[in-house]
């Protein structure tokens, strides 16, 4: 079989964008390869370590683990859509401000699923680490339990357990 | 010849008139990294679309390729181009040095039907798209004439011998000492094969301008890579231009060039258009070096009132059949404890393995794992507190070579650590404490690293808004570079932040030797700081030699440099209005660092004390860290948050080492056996708890002109040892084979009864 | 990946006619395993239908006091589910502790039930597997198989299937809803859906080629405390060791077996008054573990009789 190609219109970032991918693209190649949206990143490929994630139709995703073509008319966004280096979104201030990051890898991931994880402790999605029964509470171990499809190797965890409770207005 | 004591006299960076020296600035190129707009190697922008190389691993550890069938891949959709060694193009042969000073030979790809180790690069896919040659890269069917690979590390310790060059260190008579010491610990521990598993996997995108090769590749040291792409390619150096700006990590990883950039290079100029080569995730776990494993023998022997009459570590490790690289795990152990009597060494054995190279704190992240945790052993046979046991064997002056310590802090680490982390709260006595279904302990280890300094240069430009540039072939990997570059520019030249530019990862800019071994912020920093002094003493006889300026006729000397003001006394103007009217194309100087001749007088090391308490769950052998404290001593801290960032990591990667990392070798096919992240287990958020790194006030004359040593390395001595030590406090089970698993401590759990 | 075609089914009926009619045909709703598995060409479809968009989503009350789940719902929102959370704790449990965030947002309830074994000789593919590559061997007999099964193994295979959603299922005893080319819908327990490896281990499943799962029915939940234990080697995003699900007297163990392992030895001794330590030594009486593997036995020993005891006091 030759290549198959299919055109898929997504809204990246706000902005319709009309592509004309091979089948086989994945969202993460589609973003980086085809938009130049380079900030999301490719750490393993195969949904192993989060840094590509992005926020479809306001939740997280590994943009690794899902094909471009599925993606047909849903709305992403990725971490060039939440701030410019002008004009910074708050939890990308509090990275920056707390030293979050050290090579800058993983943190387009990071950022992105502080983003997914805050709405999801709003809308009461539970993780391993809530009490059965209770709705979450925005604890230091709630925050590690859910960053954990983050993977930071330089090890920047605790500073952005910080940033996180800075951002989500938590006494830190 | 430079000496330490040209050193001693007062600069910019040790009178920090503004403060910007240690101050815990955002990190320079952080607006770009939290925005995603840092362009790593793979996402730098070529002047025309880019075609895509795919690399093939070899299928076996050892042996010959005796068969190559390309054609489907070929016939592949949107395939380009696919190469074996069969009809690689030409390289240099390995190691040709056209260039005599080359800090690198040429080092080919695809070179010949060898296959020296599992996943070797075999074959290159080029394809117009990822899909494509990620397509055809699977098509390449390649046969091997395989050999038994010699693999088994455990099974040929006793074919282990000294590495070429090296003795053992013997000072006294240890098997006498340790045979009358009335106290003995005699233990074995064993480490595994560990990856780097750096977030961003190594990539390159080449392409050619002309003659000139435009290489933008992901590495940490600028030189070594330019001459050897150079070498390879058979081009003048001059005829690369290597570009290294952002790094997704590196930990000792990507100190050496890899097939990425020499195939994406080969391929770039037999297309004629720029071209990207990535590993993948699965590749970078055999394609590029690992820390290899270790089995490490501790002897110590001490009187019943706790001083070491005798010392020993023995490490045997393995490495590349035809590598070059010793796991220099006993080396830190020299400068750490007194004692009369000491003998210590490594035993390398050569095998089928991949490259072995070196990993965050190479030597001391292993060796601290073995060595901190026979200390604890010892405590406990004596009755001794960990913390006094090392406190009564500080040596005065290096114990193997009684040179005098530049500086030596590790008591005051271990005391205010264990003051800060409530150490008097711990039990001795091994499984008494409880926290809900967790076993709670508490585990400290001391940590040492030793500090170094290389030639480097480094250039500083003032233009006519008074805006200082610094140029330096340095990198950044994550460390902090760029930032406190330009916190030792701001400061020397009396600007704010917001007034200086830095650019580095670039082999046409002054060279420094990189990042790597603790030494980049010393090394990079001090050549900083001199370029700074000769841009000062450039603008001040400008100054003073310029009839328009107030300052015309002063000394030079005299000239001050401060809030973009330069002055003498009352007498100033704007550093933008000077360079404006008297050098309106701006000023350009270099400067330079060398290590000083007398520098090996001087025992150099950085210190620390690490405080673990973690929670063992008594009925899996899971292991929880809950808190950790490190304090350290580093010499001068250039930036209090990156520093603290740099330390905190290290940290956590001695609790991967301690808890989770290790990728066994298969000895059947000579492969690991972990070849992706979720295989290979690196902590995530959820396997850390409180941690905290607290620096003591130090500088250290002896290190370099600046009184700073690096942090890079030192968070990860001792920091596994002090999780271990914790655990056996928790549950009073001892694991000597690391990763302390589950399994191995549920083991201990049952065989006590527990 | 080798080149496929793509449609976005409208229907299910369309869908299963569809995969009936196309040669290499797949679904796939979420991805998170098949594309993983596809870059490593492990898994080669030649056409893929996308019933993630499929009206299979959605949770709701059964009239016998059961809920039925939509096969194309994710993981988060099943977990996240008030009904759920409040009658079937032991499934939102066992659903957090697998994956990611990240994961559990884009798998579904359908793609989760039918993830692949993540053995490491599996995702080799330069080693033998049978399960890959039938006939070629297992490299895991004789190779580092740490993680190996207890149950149900054999010499063909001794992966486990890693699905923590689906302990939680057996021991729920849930059902699973399937549709058929013929339009004809099928349920089956879900502990049925799972074959042994036997001699043949590529043959995972009960379903027949172009099945498709549509929903999985929840009984209404047995009486007494229910708790899902899953023991690692990291503390988040990793897979297990060993788990246990625990739903009133009913009991299934993950990670031991190339299928949720319903304990019924373990149910029947809880029946008989047997203590949860007692109980739980019935049924590792018929456990074989491999050498590697042998801290299996006690880790579900100790796990499983922690759960059911604590269990016992949630459900008292």
């Amino acid at each position: 079989m030759g290549d198959v190609r299919l055109k898929t219109t997504i809204t990246v970032n706000g902005e319709p964008c009309a592509l004309d991918v091979d089948t086989r693209t994945t969202l993460l190649d589609a973003l980086r390869e085809h938009l130049k949206l380079t900030g999301s990143k490719k750490g393993c490929d195969h949904g192993q370590c989060g840094a590509c994630t992005v926020l479809v139709n306001g939740v997280r995703i590994n943009s690794c683990l899902s094909l471009a073509v599925m993606h047909d008319g849903d709305a992403v966004t990725t971490i060039e859509g939440v701030g410019t280096p002008d004009n910074l979104h708050p939890v990308q201030k509090a990275f920056l401000t707390h030293d979050a990051y050290q090579c800058g890898y993983c943190t387009p991931g990071q950022i992105c699923s502080t983003l997914g994880m805050l709405k999801e402790m709003e809308a009461g999605v539970p993780s391993q680490e809530t009490p059965a029964g209770a709705r979450p509470v925005l604890s230091d171990d709630e925050i590690r339990e859910r960053m954990s499809g983050n993977i930071c190797r330089c090890s920047a965890y605790p500073q952005i357990v910080a940033a996180i409770k800075d951002v989500a207005g938590v006494a830190a | 010849m430079t000496s330490v004591h040209d050193w001693t006299p007062n600069n910019p960076v040790k009178e920090n008139r503004s403060g910007l020296i240690g101050k815990p600035v955002d990190r320079y190129e952080g607006p770009l990294k939290v925005t995603g707009t840092a362009p790593y190697a793979y996402e730098v922008q070529p002047p025309s679309p880019p075609a895509y190389g795919v690399m093939v691993g070899a299928a076996i550890a050892t042996g010959r390729i005796s068969g190559v069938d390309i054609a489907e891949a070929q016939a592949t959709p949107g395939v380009l181009v696919v190469w074996t060694h069969l009809n690689a193009p030409f390289q240099a042969p390995k190691g040709t040095k056209a260039h005599p000073r080359s800090s690198a030979g040429s080092r080919p790809a695809l070179e010949n039907d060898r296959v020296l180790f599992f996943g070797q690069p075999v074959a290159l896919v080029v394809g117009e798209t990822l899909e494509a040659a990620t397509a055809g890269a699977h098509r390449v069917k390649l046969t091997y004439a395989e050999d038994a690979p010699d693999v088994d590390f455990p099974g040929s310790l006793d074919r282990a011998i000294s590495p070429v060059g090296e003795e053992d260190m013997e000072v006294g008579d240890f098997p006498r000492g340790f045979a009358a010491s009335p106290v003995q610990i005699d233990a074995t521990w064993s480490t595994p094969i560990q990856n780097h598993c750096q977030m961003e996997p190594c990539a390159s995108t080449v392409w050619f301008e002309g003659e000139k090769c435009v290489a933008h590749t992901s590495i940490q040291m600028v030189k070594p890579a330019q001459h050897g792409l150079a070498e390879t390619l058979g081009i003048p150096r001059d005829d690369v231009h290597l570009l290294t700006r952002y790094i997704g990590g590196g930990f000792g990883g990507k100190g050496q060039t890899y097939d990425d950039l020499i195939l994406a290079a080969l391929a770039a100029r037999a297309l004629g258009r720029p071209v990207k080569v990535a590993y993948t995730r699965q590749q970078m776990m055999h394609g590029t070096i690992h820390r290899p494993a270790t089995v490490m023998q501790v002897q110590l022997g001490a009187e019943k009132d706790g001083r070491l009459n005798a010392f020993s570590m023995m490490t045997w490790t393995h490495c590349h059949r035809e590598g070059n690289f010793t796991e220099h795990a006993s080396n830190f152990g020299r400068a750490l404890y007194a004692a009369p009597n000491r003998l210590t060494g490594h035993r390398l054995v050569k095998l089928d393995l991949p490259g072995a190279g070196p990993m965050r704190a190479p030597g001391e992240a292993s060796g601290t794992l073995a060595l901190e945790c026979a200390m604890d052993e010892l405590a406990e046979k004596l009755g001794i507190d960990p913390v006094e046991l090392r406190t009564l064997n500080e040596p005065p002056t290096d114990p193997e070579n009684g040179r005098p310590f530049s500086m030596r802090q590790l008591v005051r680490c271990l005391r205010e650590g264990a003051q800060q982390f409530g150490w008097d709260r711990r039990l001795p006595t091994p499984g008494l404490v409880r926290d809900g279904r967790w076993l709670v302990g508490m585990g400290m280890a001391a940590a040492i690293r030793g500090n170094f300094l290389l030639p480097a240069k480094c250039s500083f430009s003032v233009d006519a808004d008074g805006v200082i540039t610094v140029r330096q072939g340095m990198t950044d990997i994550g460390t902090g570079t760029y930032t406190v570059l330009a916190q030792i520019a701001a400061e020397t030249m009396g600007v704010p932040l917001g007034q200086v530019k830095v650019e580095i990862g670039d082999s046409e800019l002054p060279p420094a030797p990189g990042s790597g071994g603790q030494f980049g912020a010393a090394t990079a920093g001090s050549a900083a700081l001199a370029a700074g002094q000769n841009l000062r003493t450039a603008i001040a006889e400008l100054a003073t030699g310029d009839e328009a300026s107030p300052l015309f006729g002063g000394r030079p000397a005299d000239v001050t440099f401060q809030d973009g003001v330069v002055a003498i006394a009352n007498r100033s103007e704007t550093l933008a209005s000077l360079i404006r009217r008297a050098a309106p194309e701006g000023l350009t100087v270099e400067g330079e660092i060398k290590p000083a001749q007398d520098a090996r007088e001087w025992s150099q090391q950085t210190y620390g004390g690490h405080y673990c308490e973690v929670g063992v769950d008594p009925v899996t052998g899971e292991v929880r860290v809950r808190r950790m404290l490190g304090v350290f001593a580093a010499g001068r801290i250039l930036n209090a948050k990156t520093a603290r960032s740099q330390l905190t990591g290290g940290m956590i990667w001695g609790i991967g080492s301690a808890l989770t990392e290790g990728n066994p070798v298969d000895v059947r096919y000579g492969s690991l056996l972990n070849q992706d992240l979720a295989q290979y287990l690196a902590p995530v958020q959820a396997d850390i708890g409180d941690l905290e790194a607290i620096m003591l006030d130090e500088v250290d004359d002896k290190a370099n002109p600046m009184g700073i040593k690096g942090v890079g390395e030192l968070g990860n001595s001792g920091a596994g040892a002090a999780v271990a030590n914790a655990i056996y406090n928790a549950c009073g089970v001892r694991v000597r084979d690391y990763p302390i698993t589950p399994d191995k401590l549920l083991a201990g759990m049952i065989a006590r009864g527990m | 990946m080798r080149p496929f075609t793509y449609e976005r089914a409208v229907d299910a009926l369309g869908a299963v006619r569809s995969a009936a009619a196309t040669p290499g045909a797949r679904f796939i709703a979420g991805g998170t395993n098949l594309l993983d598995l596809m870059k490593l060409e492990i898994e080669q479809p030649q056409h893929l239908i996308d019933v993630g968009r499929l009206d299979l989503a959605g949770i709701a009350p059964m009239p016998d006091g059961g809920l039925r789940i939509g096969a194309s719902t994710s993981n988060s929102t099943v977990a996240a589910d008030p009904q759920v959370l409040a009658r079937y704790p032991v499934l939102s449990q066992a659903i957090v502790a697998g994956g990611s965030p990240q994961l559990r947002n884009k798998a579904t309830v359908g793609g989760n039930l039918l993830q692949r074994t993540r053995c490491a000789y599996f995702y080799d593919t330069t080693k033998p597997c049978n399960k890959r590559a039938p006939g070629s061997g297992c490299s895991a007999l004789e190779g580092l198989n740490r993680n190996a099964a207890i149950f149900g193994a054999s010499t063909a295979c001794i992966a486990t299937h890693t699905s923590d959603m689906a302990v939680a299922l057996a021991a729920l005893g849930a059902q699973v809803e399937t549709l058929a080319a013929s339009g004809e819908s099928r349920t089956t327990p879900v502990i049925d859906l799972y074959r042994l490896p036997g001699d043949t281990p590529q043959i995972e499943t009960s379903l027949a080629a172009g099945d498709l799962i549509t929903a999985v029915v929840l009984p209404p939940p047995p009486a007494g405390g229910q708790i899902y234990r899953k023991a690692r080697d990291r503390a988040s995003y990793a897979g297990g060791l060993a788990s246990v699900a625990v739903a009133g007297g009913q009991v299934a163990l993950g990670m031991v077996a190339l299928k949720p392992w319903r304990a019924h030895a373990t149910e029947a001794a809880l029946a008989a008054g047997a203590s949860p330590t007692e109980a739980i030594a019935r049924e590792l009486e018929g456990a074989s573990p491999l050498g590697r593997n042998d801290f299996k036995l006690p880790l579900v020993a100790r796990l499983s009789a922690a759960a059911i005891q604590e269990a016992n006091g949630r459900g008292a």
